[in-house]
């Protein structure tokens, strides 16, 4: 493929993943609000919450390191959207195939929360380094139960002989589901509950919102961040939530509809892409809206030491099992 | 924060060093402004420092020296909390009744306790509702706030008002509960006998509330004891301890009013924030219960020995002595002292205690050893009322002022000395 072609393809998915971030956000906002017995904002409210951002002030706090906490915005933002360039896409593969894999993404997704951290220790506020020493505790309790997720996918590919195996266009094109035996089925459910489990805290959302703990710490590390900048978080933020969706949809449920309907060509493109959408919307909705809703903030030490070494443990099991699967039943 | 000189290296050594961690005044954790400058290790909290006076209004330096009669006052000691208003007026009717010599018909007193258990009701829901925001709970925070709506509506239909319900005046009450208005009230207790079993199963039986409030802010009945607290914060710690028995007033004799506490849920009191709820939630039954044996054997009569206003203020301004009034707020004991003079139509002295004045103290203990995400619902669990409790403010020249035992003692004396002469 030709550099402009990819480049003109790459303008279309940012734009068009800003916008389903920014629309999930609202319909994430609505339901929520509907589960709790209240009417809740309009679905465009956070494209009006964005805008009116935009057009504030940017306050930079004296006391802060000024070129660190303005650059980890945008930072934050570049991460997140470059990250959508390696996720498929429904019927379509990532945009930028074979220029990087899963591991690239793990980073990706990772680097707007160290961003986020970076940016509160720098702003000079104690909320601010308080939220970004609970962040860091998060990266460190969540990235290792989705790195064994991915390395357990993976690695059943490879022994599918299947490459490349760490690309998530691989992944999606391959659904495990049908190619384990009975052990293989529960293993890959656990690593799904782990992934599911992992994805409100990689996004930091109740009841892993500690570091942003409005009522304990009044935002955290975004607590000085203001205008321009807080928006270029809230972006990143809605971008990173489909991203992480469309991880779990990659993995789990890459399943399309247009071969089961008999639709092929440029009509069963727009039908798989508006499954994938839906599909990444159901995710969300099962994994962010409901669990926050549902759920009570817990607490650092909760999360670090009780939580994490649950779900290490279930990811952990899930590719044993997978594992076992493949000795057993070869 | 004022780092320590060698806690530059913030990623690491920030977790060895002792930070300083202002709360306050102004933060999402605290409704009204208070403030809290904890010292905090990591993320454990290992000393507070607790600062008052911000909401300071000189309620009862407007009462006294400005020329108020005994009415007027007693609408703005309603005013001196939204949520105990009218906590703080049948305190002070009491006050004033003792002082004046002022005899209430039984049904004015049973209709001033159907409005302070409603009362009651509602402060409890609202508390509860803001206990699961501290939480980062907000899904129970909009439900209990929901059907919270249903007893501040039936409060406008018996007073006018949601809140600040004017009903009780000296020598009884404004304002009759007429037989149209009974139906109402008790389909509101229907309502809520359906609903407290539901409530205490989503506060209760939820893991996540559990796991955030089991353990968290102890009081130990020994200290609760020695820190005099009151209230659901001493009823929580396991102490049987309600003005409502222990001194009955108004027609609360009649009802035999007994001091919940977690025991009476099967649990053994341990002091803690889940023990708070506990005893809260419990507490909705009970004003329940009272309610309606209100209701039931509401006395026939007259609903104020004073139907005229002139004369009950001809009356007060002969007047002369002094008298106490307590009252079971929903937070615990308050207490209004009024001394009243002879021909003066406002009072020479007139001294409110709110129940959070007598609760500050917990906090200390509470705050011990706890991490910085209890912050918010141990600040929360006494259920602070920080306008009621902030009496007394010294700014002078510009700067705060601290008086202590010693120079209020002093005081006192000199105040004496001069009112003899």
């Amino acid at each position: 493929m030709s550099g402009w072609a990819i480049f003109g393809q790459a303008v279309v998915v940012l734009v068009g993943g800003g916008l389903v971030g920014l629309f999930y956000r609202g319909v994430d906002r609505k339901i929520a609000a509907r589960m709790q017995a209240r009417i809740g904002p309009p679905l465009r409210q956070p494209f009006l919450d964005l805008g009116k951002l935009l057009v504030k002030e940017t306050v930079i706090p004296k006391t802060a390191v000024a070129w660190l906490f303005s650059a980890m915005p945008f930072l934050a933002v570049l991460a997140s959207f470059t990250a959508l360039l390696y996720l498929p896409l429904g019927p379509f593969g990532p945009v930028l195939e074979g220029h990087g894999d899963a591991i690239l993404v793990l980073y990706l997704l990772a680097i707007p929360a160290l961003a986020m951290a970076l940016g509160g220790f720098a702003s000079g506020s104690p909320l601010g380094v308080v939220g970004a020493q609970r962040e860091l505790v998060m990266l460190m309790s969540y990235e290792f139960p989705l790195a064994v997720v991915l390395v357990a996918v993976a690695w059943r590919l490879s022994e599918l002989g299947l490459a490349p195996a760490f690309s998530l266009g691989t992944m999606a094109q391959n659904p495990l589901w049908g190619a384990v035996g009975p052990l293989g089925i529960i293993g890959l459910a656990l690593l799904l509950v782990s992934l599911l489990v992992v994805t409100p805290a990689e996004l930091a959302k109740i009841p892993f919102d500690i570091p942003e703990a409005e009522t304990e710490i009044a935002g955290g590390l975004m607590v000085e961040y203001s205008g321009t900048y807080l928006a270029l978080f809230y972006l990143a933020d809605a971008v990173r939530t489909v991203v992480m969706a469309g991880l779990v949809v990659a993995l789990f449920i890459p399943y399309g509809l247009a071969g089961r309907l008999g639709l092929s060509g440029a009509v069963g493109d727009v039908v798989d892409l508006a499954f994938w959408l839906f599909k990444v919307l159901l995710v969300m909705v099962v994994a962010v809206t409901t669990v926050r809703v549902g759920m009570a903030r817990l607490k650092v030490d909760q999360i670090a030491r009780g939580f994490w070494l649950r779900i290490t443990a279930v990811a952990l099991s899930g590719l044993l099992l997978l594992v076992l699967d493949k000795v057993v039943m070869g | 924060m004022e780092r320590n000189p060698e806690g530059e290296n913030l990623e690491y050594g920030a977790l060895e060093e002792v930070f300083e961690v202002p709360i306050g005044p102004i933060h999402p954790a605290l409704k009204e402004p208070i403030r809290f400058t904890f010292q905090v290790r990591g993320e454990r909290i290992v000393d507070v420092q607790i600062r008052t006076g911000f909401a300071h209004r000189g309620i009862e330096f407007m009462g006294m020296r400005q020329g108020r009669n005994l009415i007027q006052i007693l609408y703005l000691s309603e005013r001196i909390c939204g949520i105990c208003s009218v906590s703080h007026p049948i305190a002070f009717t009491q006050a004033v009744e003792r002082a004046a010599g002022i005899e209430v018909p039984p049904r004015a007193q049973y209709i001033r306790v159907i409005i302070s258990e409603l009362e009651r009701i509602h402060s409890h829901l609202l508390w509860a509702g803001v206990a699961a925001h501290e939480l980062g709970f907000d899904t129970l925070l909009h439900l209990t706030w929901r059907v919270r709506e249903k007893v501040l509506d039936i409060l406008e239909e018996l007073t006018g008002n949601r809140i600040n319900y004017a009903i009780p005046i000296f020598g009884g009450v404004r304002r009759d509960i007429t037989p149209e208005q009974y139906p109402r009230v008790w389909e509101a207790i229907r309502y809520y006998r359906g609903l407290l079993e539901e409530l205490l199963d989503a506060f209760l039986r939820d893991p996540t509330v559990e796991a955030r409030t089991r353990g968290v802010g102890i009081l130990e009945p020994k200290e609760a004891e020695e820190l005099c607290a009151v209230g659901p914060t001493a009823r929580a710690s396991g102490l049987r301890k309600d003005v409502r028995q222990d001194r009955p007033y108004l027609a609360y004799s009649d009802f035999e009013v007994k001091a919940i506490t977690p025991a009476d849920y099967g649990l053994t009191p341990v002091g803690d924030v889940y023990d708070k709820i506990v005893v809260r939630l419990l507490e909705v039954g009970q004003s329940l219960d009272i309610i309606e044996k209100a209701l039931e054997n509401m006395p026939e009569g007259e609903i104020t020995s004073f139907p005229k206003i002139p004369a009950l203020l001809a009356h007060l301004k002969k007047a002369e002595g002094e008298g106490l009034g307590w009252h079971e707020a929903p937070r615990g004991e308050v207490i209004h002292y009024v001394r009243l003079v002879s021909g003066e139509e406002s009072p020479l002295i007139w001294k409110v205690k709110a129940p959070t004045y007598s609760n500050l103290l917990s906090w200390y203990p509470m705050f011990e050893d706890q991490e910085v995400a209890d912050i918010p619902i141990i600040a929360a669990c006494i259920d602070p009322c920080i306008c009621c409790m902030d009496r007394v403010y010294i700014v002078r020249n510009g700067k705060e002022e601290t008086w202590t035992k010693e120079e209020l003692l002093r005081l006192s004396w000199e105040k004496t000395r001069r009112m003899r002469r």
